[in-house]
Formats: structure tokens, sequence, C-alpha cells
């Protein structure tokens, strides 16, 4: 069965992947809308859905959707802050959860930048403090040399080592996400996570940002798994991408092949939705995106699919392999032109 | 892996931006004179009472029956009492009972609040739903009726006094806490913490109990002067200390049956309490204002 999945593994087959998301499900038992104000009746909202994804050493990844896609119920899954509901979630081939549960090592091994990076930090204390954290807490460098290891982290992501005695309401929201890289940098992980990490921020700071990330996954060979839902972005940064919709992923491959030729219509659409220079905006897709609650029947994209046609309302495609190195989920894949 | 030192990558200047510290903004005793008048008179309360001995001109419990109920005049500055008892003296010794039932009951009310809203803010469900409506039933009585019935259970004397007055307090300490710690609990930086594999211990020692901490210091100062107040007014009422010892709540009650012809008696200490329940007020205020960022005006 894993062997029929996304078996998009360039390397030799005796490398392990990092992370391997073998048919997970994520299934919330949310109330059932207009429900009487007595009633204990529950709907499964499903937020991920038979999602198929490896992510090998060394790699970067982009998992691009809109919002409500289910990106952020697949980090929570990769980090193991949730147990799927159904499906393998694997880390090193052992179950993620089991990983966190026996002891700090996966803690250290897979660190997080939230969106958020002034939230993920604690106001009350300074930078050096922030930083100094990880490196106490998994032990990192003996207390001595905690300060110059922080001066060091803080030089690596472009801050000044006198930002150290500063608190995080005293740095810009950039500064803040280089703080946030830099304490994440701190634990000496081989897996960054970063959740939208440089949305929401002016177009230069954006650029530094990302430029410091490419540098940063290059050097010190970090595998990287980069959420957003900014396809200029993902193109920039990321070897791999994986699209998701409403909870599974549709189409996975090396990012220049899949934003290049589209071969899922969901993918064909975010790309022609994606503002180019001097170009008119094309036609966006029509309708909203369904409710995570009540999925169409057969194909997911079905609804707003320009290419449906009549046995898309009747079977679920599921991510399938498309060349040597892509994978998509539709049944009629969209042919190069 | 080490961490390779590459100059150059996207180097931001980071003194661009302004920070809060190093602003030049103007002193908060100028951009206040409320609050650093308040603070020097809570302050010249704190020294009478430190040094009360060398600064009040008699002894306060000395009685002269030569001088009852003399108004103020220029050996007795605030006038006589009843036992010919110096006003100025016996009000000057009583900041000394009035500032340590204060401050020792508000810590009692204090880390009995911490202990209990941290417990119930961190437990969650059953526990902290038992523990609220605990707290919700004592507080359905205002503090100084409580505080009465510990009295009756503990006695009278300054130590039972600040021991009931302490108790008496635990219940908004106890809600303030909570609430702050649900807030704190779900923030971004306890799941960051979390996510590194902290302990739960560590994460409510180093992350949520500085953060809670805080805003109680801040609850502290507010509330020694409804301390001092609910003090005062057990000993008015003749149940908080005993008599002769000089507290402001007895020299009113004392006074009161001469107040037609000699006010005084009342009104001096009454005077000295409202200043000081003024000025502590002030003081809070512009503590909670200068440092809760959500309250600050001028950054």
């Amino acid at each position: 069965m894993i062997a029929q999945t996304l078996s998009e593994t360039k390397a030799p087959a005796s490398e392990q992947p990092i992370f391997e998301l073998i048919e997970v499900e994520q299934v919330f038992e949310v109330p059932k809308p207009g429900r009487s104000l007595f009633s204990r009746e529950t709907v499964g909202l499903r937020a991920l859905d038979g999602v198929r994804l490896t992510v090998r050493k060394g790699t970067s990844l982009a998992v691009v959707g809109e919002s409500g896609s289910g990106k952020s119920t697949l980090l929570r899954v990769l980090l193991g802050l949730d147990r799927p509901t159904g499906g393998r979630a694997l880390y090193h081939s052992k179950p993620i959860l089991e990983g966190r549960a026996s002891g700090i090592a996966f803690a250290r091994d897979v660190a997080m930048v939230y969106q958020d990076a002034r939230g993920s930090l604690d106001p009350r204390m300074t930078i050096g403090a922030l930083i100094a954290e990880p490196l106490r807490h998994f032990d990192i460098v003996p207390r001595q040399d905690e300060a110059a290891r922080v001066a060091q982290l803080l030089d690596r992501v472009g801050l000044p080592a006198d930002a150290a005695d500063r608190y995080p309401s005293g740095l810009s929201g950039g500064q803040v996400r280089r703080v946030a890289i830099a304490r994440a940098l701190a634990s000496e992980p081989s897996v960054l996570v970063a959740d939208e990490a440089v949305s929401g921020l002016d177009v230069s700071t954006q650029a530094q940002l990302l430029i410091l990330l490419q540098s940063l996954q290059r050097d010190m060979g970090l595998t990287l798994i980069f959420i957003t839902h900014d396809l200029g972005v993902a193109s920039f940064l990321c070897e791999e991408i994986a699209i998701m919709y409403l909870g599974r992923i549709v189409e996975t491959g090396p990012t220049d092949a899949v934003l290049g030729a589209p071969s899922h219509p969901y993918s064909a659409a975010l790309r022609a939705a994606a503002p180019q220079f001097f170009e008119p905006l094309s036609e966006p897709l029509p309708g909203e995106i369904p409710s995570p609650l009540n999925l169409p029947a057969g194909c997911r994209f079905s609804t707003r699919c320009p290419k449906a046609q009549d046995d898309c309302r009747l079977k679920d495609p599921q991510l399938g392999k498309l060349g040597p190195q892509r994978a998509v989920a539709c049944l009629h894949p969209l042919q190069p032109q | 892996m080490t961490v390779q030192i590459t100059k150059g990558v996207a180097d931001v200047p980071i003194a661009a931006t302004p920070s809060p510290a190093g602003k030049s903004r103007r002193s908060v005793f100028i951009r206040r004179p409320f609050f650093t008048a308040s603070l020097l008179i809570a302050a010249a309360y704190v020294l009478a009472a430190i040094f009360a001995p060398y600064v009040a001109p008699f002894d306060p419990v000395k009685q002269d029956f030569n001088v009852m109920m003399k108004a103020p005049s220029v050996v007795h500055w605030l006038g006589t009492d009843s036992y010919g008892q110096d006003i100025l003296s016996r009000v000057i010794f009583g900041a000394r009972y009035a500032l340590i039932i204060g401050i020792f009951s508000v810590m009692i009310g204090a880390v009995g609040g911490l202990i209990i809203g941290l417990a119930a803010g961190l437990s969650g469900g059953w526990a902290e739903w038992g523990l609220m409506r605990l707290i919700d039933a004592i507080l359905a009585l205002p503090s100084l009726i409580l505080a009465v019935a510990f009295i009756a259970i503990l006695g009278q004397g300054v130590d039972k006094v600040v021991i009931a007055v302490g108790l008496s307090m635990i219940g908004p300490f106890a809600r303030t806490v909570r609430s702050d710690v649900m807030q704190v609990r779900v923030q971004l930086f306890i799941e960051a913490a979390q996510l590194m594999s902290i302990s739960y211990l560590r994460v409510v020692l180093r992350h949520v109990l500085p953060n809670v901490i805080f805003p109680l210091a801040v609850q502290v100062t507010i509330r020694v002067s409804e301390a001092i107040l609910v003090s005062s007014s057990l000993s008015f009422l003749g149940i908080g200390v005993t008599p002769p010892t000089p507290d402001w709540g007895l020299m009113i009650a004392e006074g009161r049956d001469f107040v037609s012809f000699a006010p005084w008696m009342s009104a001096m200490p009454g005077f000295a309490l409202a200043l000081l329940l003024i000025a502590l007020s002030i003081v809070g205020d512009g503590v909670r204002e200068e440092f809760d960022p959500k309250l600050r005006r001028d950054s």
C-alpha cells in the first residue's frame, strides 16, 4: 500500500523519509449546525481526508492551499500536537506521537516558526532569555557559552547582539519573526516547520526573510516545511509543493513542474488566480470552498471544477502517481500543452 | 551541525525601530503630578510609621488629665482626646498600625488568592468549578462582613485583624488570578513551550506565573487601601484592635460621643485615614497605568 502511494523519492530507496503521512484523516466532532438547545448531536468535520505526503530529508516543501483547506490541521499532525483520527503519521518510520511522547529528541529535531511570531514569544522575557530557553532546555551549550551562542544565533538571522536585552514589544514585525527563527534554530533542528512565516509583512521585509530562510535551508541542510498561501513565496523558497483542497493534498511534485504545468484543475486555478505583472486577472473560480461538514459527492473539487465530467461526481480520486516525481488526485488530469 | 556565521544576510539596522525604554519619554514624575504628590504623601506616612517614636512629640498612650479634649494648639498641634492623649502622636503611631495591618493582610490575601486562583485556572473542569463556586459564595458577602465573621472566630488584636482581613481578601485575588491564568494558558507562547516538550511544571513556573504575578502585584498596591479601610472599620466597630492602641478607627469611634464640642478627636484621625487612602489609590492607579501596556496612552 505504501508503494502505491506517493513514491516520489528521488533519493536511494534505503533513505527513509523524515515524515510520511499515509491516508491521514482528522475528523473533528462539532455541534451539528442548527441543533436544538439541549441536543447533543454532533457532526464530523473532515479537516483532513486521505492525506498522503512524504517529506524527504533536506528537501523544502511548500504546503499551499486556501484558508480552510486543512493546512493548519496538517501542521498540528506533523508536529504531534494532535492525534489523527485515521491513517498513520510517521516520523522516521515511527508514529509521530510516539516520537513526541518518548523524550525531548523529537522536540529538538523538529522546530516551529509560528505565523503569529509575536504571540509565540513570552512578552515578559527578553530576546536573549527567549533564545536561551531552548539552548538550556535541550542542553545545547554549557552555561558559560550561552550568551555567545545567543549572539551568534542573533547574528545568523541578521539581528545585532544588543537585541538580546530587548523585549519582543520593542521589535518590529519583521524582527520578531527573525527572533522566532533564531529561537527555532537554537535547538539545532533538522526540520524547520514554518507557518506563513512571511505573510503580513512589507514586501522588502518579506524578501529579506525569504532570502534568510533559503540560505539557512541551504547552509544548514535543513528540511523545510513551509505553509503558505502565496504561490510566489512557494516557488521561490521550495523545491517541492503540495497543493491542498478541502483536507486533501490534490497535487504534489517539484514546484517548477507543478506551477509550470499544473495537472489538477485546482492547481491551475490557483496558478491563474495569482496576480501577474501587466496581465489582467483571469476569471476566478466560481463559488466558495464547500463546507468540510458536508463534502461534495465524488471528487471534492467537482462543484467548482471547470473541467468536471459526469464521473467526477461519482468517484472520489485519491492522490495517485503521475510521472516519476508528481502525483495528482484527479480523474482527468490536465495534459501539458 | 554548527551555526554558521554569515554576515550580510539581510542585515537590518535594529536601531531604526523605536524602543520604549530608549525613547526620551519624560519622567513619570513630571508627566503625572498627582501620582508624584500621592507618592510623596504615602512615603511620608511610611516614614512617619517607621520613625514614629522620634517624630511624635508625646507618648501616644500617656494620659494627661490636665489637658483633656483641648483644641489644637501650639503644644498639641491636633489637640488632645478625652484621656488627655496627644492626637498628633496617636495619629503618627496609628500610621504604623494602619500600614502594618494593610500590608500584611494584603500579603495573606494575595498569596492565598494566588494559590487558589492558580489551582482553579490550571486544573479546569470539576475542580475549577468547585473552587470558583466557593469563591463566588464568599464574594457574595462584603469583605467587612466576612472580616467580622473571622474576628468572631479568632478574637481581637492586631495579629487577629491582619489574619481576618487577609482571609477576607482572598476571594477577589483568587478571581483575578484565575482569569489571568485562563488568559495566559491559551496564549501561543504556552503552546510553543509545550512544542519544545518543556514540562508542565516548568511551563507554569517560567511562563504562566510571571505573566500572572505582575498584574497581581498591581492589584496588591491597589488593595492595600481597601485592607486599611476594612481594618479601621473593624476597630471603629469596637471589634478590631483593643484600646488604648492608637488605631485610627478606634480613635474615630472614641471621639464620636464628643463630636459636637470636640470635633478634632474624630476629624483628625479621619482626615489622616482619608488622605492615606486617596494617596494609595492614586499611586496604585498610576502604577497600573504605567506598567500595563494596554492602558498606556503615551507610547
